[in-house]
């Protein structure tokens, strides 16, 4: 009802039931109901812990949730899943540039996964921390070297100035191609 | 002296209706429909409330109960089609879309939180402390909740309290005196009717409307008893038809005390907190007590923690590996009388059990199940899960791979390393790379 957190999430649904789902939802997983979600709240969801990327996206290895989006408050978290909300086709035609960019563009998007492999949020994914997060992703599975054999090679791939790391400017480039619209929404049930 | 006369005169012709219309007919077993008429009551006044709180409700407004609805369309396509994968394919940038899809995904709604919290009603039941998204609709059904809260309060809870009370005592003088008679049939079977009749006492302090099925397979001595859990009411709810022998830590202050004058009684297994850290230890002593057909049937719950009975989570095998006739029962509440389920991490033991005195009533069904053994070549852990699964569907619960552990710790590290084996196997599987 003009509050912030609504025209996040605004649809064709009705947005204030679903901020209310969400709120209990942040409720249950606030466990000592600090009023925001701390790392050890997110990795105590089963169905997170086994995802390989689940570390990175509970705010662990690096720059977490707290540094990149603020103190993972209630707005911050309906932020984050704002995210993921699906692109309408009438939002592209009609925005008024002079407005902030919506979060779930593709820019949005895009930013939201470079920031998983930028560790140290200085614009660019160097070798080191494409290693590193390779590494939280496959465990003790795969050897040194074949983890850096694709460090090397994705990381050449995608780098055009041959300074060695990947900028979001030669990120975005090389999935340029890709549907991510698709692949990072969330459909919510109405 | 008027005053203090009149009330003595009320206190004695109270407990007066309370033991010729209840605490006797507990003892034998009979009931004198007095719950039922209350419960056909109540089912009236509550379908009522539905169909008002229904009309009052705009259509358009939408605020559909999320009961067994999710928040989110959930993608289960399996990791290989989520990542446009063929096996052996190399690793892209483009997975982390996935995985953080998936990892969304499991913040919003996972399977396993939302069973530590009560289920949501699909329909209000004029209690406040299930109102959760339902608005104020009209005076009459104001004025019948505030009636409800007046009934509940003032003249269930006490009646609940003086029976709780009442069928304490019993049991633990009961037991006690029982205790002090020699080893004989007739010590087993006054011990059988002052625990029956002390359960009987107590689940009508809780207006616990019960339905026994498939009595036949009543689990018989020798055996292990083995129920999914909710609520310390599961206890009760199942030696009110029949006796059992506990297992479980020892405790202190109220508790302790039912424990010590329980096993005096008959023998029940109660352990020491540092001897339940020894499995061997726990194990032997289970296979001594089953060994010895005359003793009764133990009864354990292998989910090791209160669940939301919605679902059935993972059954320690501990149970599973002692031998002998597992008996399955199934116990499943009826929410709309009262929510069963024990949170132990939002309300402590008492708070609990005033909830429970609180409520309307408690109602659920109890289905005994034919009894099961090891197959060969069967390890405990398959037998347990095939226990589960029997009385997952039995009693219409959806069933869980995940350990009821969850509630307080973390996944265990063989659960994410089965999933890194898998995406790894994607990018290096076939030696290529």
């Amino acid at each position: 009802h003009g509050s912030p957190h609504s025209t996040l999430l605004e649809g064709s649904f009705d947005a204030s039931s679903l901020l209310l789902r969400l709120y209990h939802r942040f409720r249950a997983l606030d466990r000592n109901k600090k009023g925001y979600l701390s790392r050890v709240d997110l990795q105590q969801i089963g169905a997170l812990a086994v995802n390989p990327l689940g570390e990175r996206l509970a705010g662990g290895g690096g720059a977490g949730w707290e540094e990149l989006l603020g103190e993972v408050d209630f707005p911050g978290f309906v932020r984050v899943l704002a995210h993921f909300r699906p692109v309408d086709d009438d939002d592209s035609g009609m925005r008024d540039p002079k407005q902030p960019e919506p979060l779930n563009s593709r820019m949005n998007k895009l930013r939201f996964v470079f920031q998983l492999y930028d560790l140290d949020r200085d614009g660019k994914i160097s070798r080191h921390e494409m290693l590193q997060v390779l590494r939280l992703m496959v465990g003790v599975q795969v050897t040194e070297e074949q983890l850096e054999s694709i460090t090397d090679r994705t990381v050449q791939e995608a780098d055009e100035d041959g300074d060695g790391a990947v900028s979001f400017l030669e990120f975005t480039k090389s999935l340029e191609k890709m549907d991510i619209e698709q692949k990072m929404s969330i459909r919510i049930l109405k | 002296m008027e005053g203090a006369e009149l009330a003595g005169k009320i206190l004695s012709t109270w407990l007066t209706l309370v033991l010729g219309l209840i605490l006797l007919p507990s003892a034998f077993g009979v009931s004198l429909g007095i719950s039922e008429i209350y419960m056909k009551i109540l089912v009236k006044t509550l379908e009522w409330a539905t169909i008002r709180i229904e009309k009052g409700v705009p259509k358009e407004s939408g605020l559909k109960s999320s009961a067994s609805v999710g928040i989110i369309q959930r993608d289960e396509s399996p990791m290989e089609k989520g990542l446009s994968g063929l096996r052996g394919r190399d690793f892209e940038l483009s997975d982390a879309f996935y995985f953080s899809k998936k990892g969304l995904e499991a913040i919003v709604e996972d399977e396993v939180t939302q069973r530590f919290s009560s289920e949501e009603l699909v329909s209000w039941n004029l209690l406040t402390r299930t109102n959760m998204n339902f608005q104020y609709i009209s005076v009459r059904l104001t004025a019948v909740w505030v009636l409800g809260v007046l009934v509940r309060y003032c003249v269930l809870l006490p009646l609940r309290v003086t029976l709780a009370f009442i069928g304490i005592s019993l049991l633990v003088i009961g037991t006690t005196l029982v205790g002090q008679l020699p080893d004989s049939s007739l010590k087993n079977w006054l011990s059988e009717l002052v625990h029956l009749t002390c359960c009987r006492i107590c689940v009508r302090a809780l207006s616990g409307t019960i339905h026994y099925h498939n009595k036949q397979y009543r689990p018989q001595k020798g055996g292990i008893c083995v129920a999914n859990h909710t609520s310390p009411i599961d206890v009760l709810i199942l030696t009110t038809d029949g006796c059992y022998a506990m297992v479980g830590q020892v405790h202190g202050g109220l508790m302790g005390i039912i424990q010590r004058a329980m096993v005096k009684a008959c023998p029940h297994v109660w352990f020491e907190r540092s001897e339940m850290k020894d499995r061997h230890l726990v194990t032997k002593r289970l296979k001594e007590h089953i060994a010895d057909k005359k003793k009764l049937p133990i009864l354990i719950f292998p989910e090791g923690t209160c669940i939301n009975n919605t679902s059935v989570m993972m059954f320690k095998k501990g149970s599973f590996e002692i031998g002998g006739t597992i008996h399955p029962v199934a116990i499943k509440y009826n929410p709309q009388f009262g929510d069963a389920f024990w949170n132990s991490s939002k309300y402590n033991m008492v708070s609990y059990l005033l909830r429970m005195m609180t409520s309307w009533a408690i109602v659920c069904d109890v289905w005994y199940m034919p009894p099961m053994t090891r197959e060969e070549g069967e390890d405990a852990v398959q037998f347990a899960n095939r226990v589960k699964s029997a009385i997952a569907v039995q009693g219409g619960l959806t069933e869980l791979p995940w350990d009821g552990g969850l509630k307080r710790a973390k996944v265990k590290d063989t659960f994410k390393e089965e999933q890194q084996k898998n995406y790894s196997k994607m990018l290096v599987g076939n030696g290529s790379l």
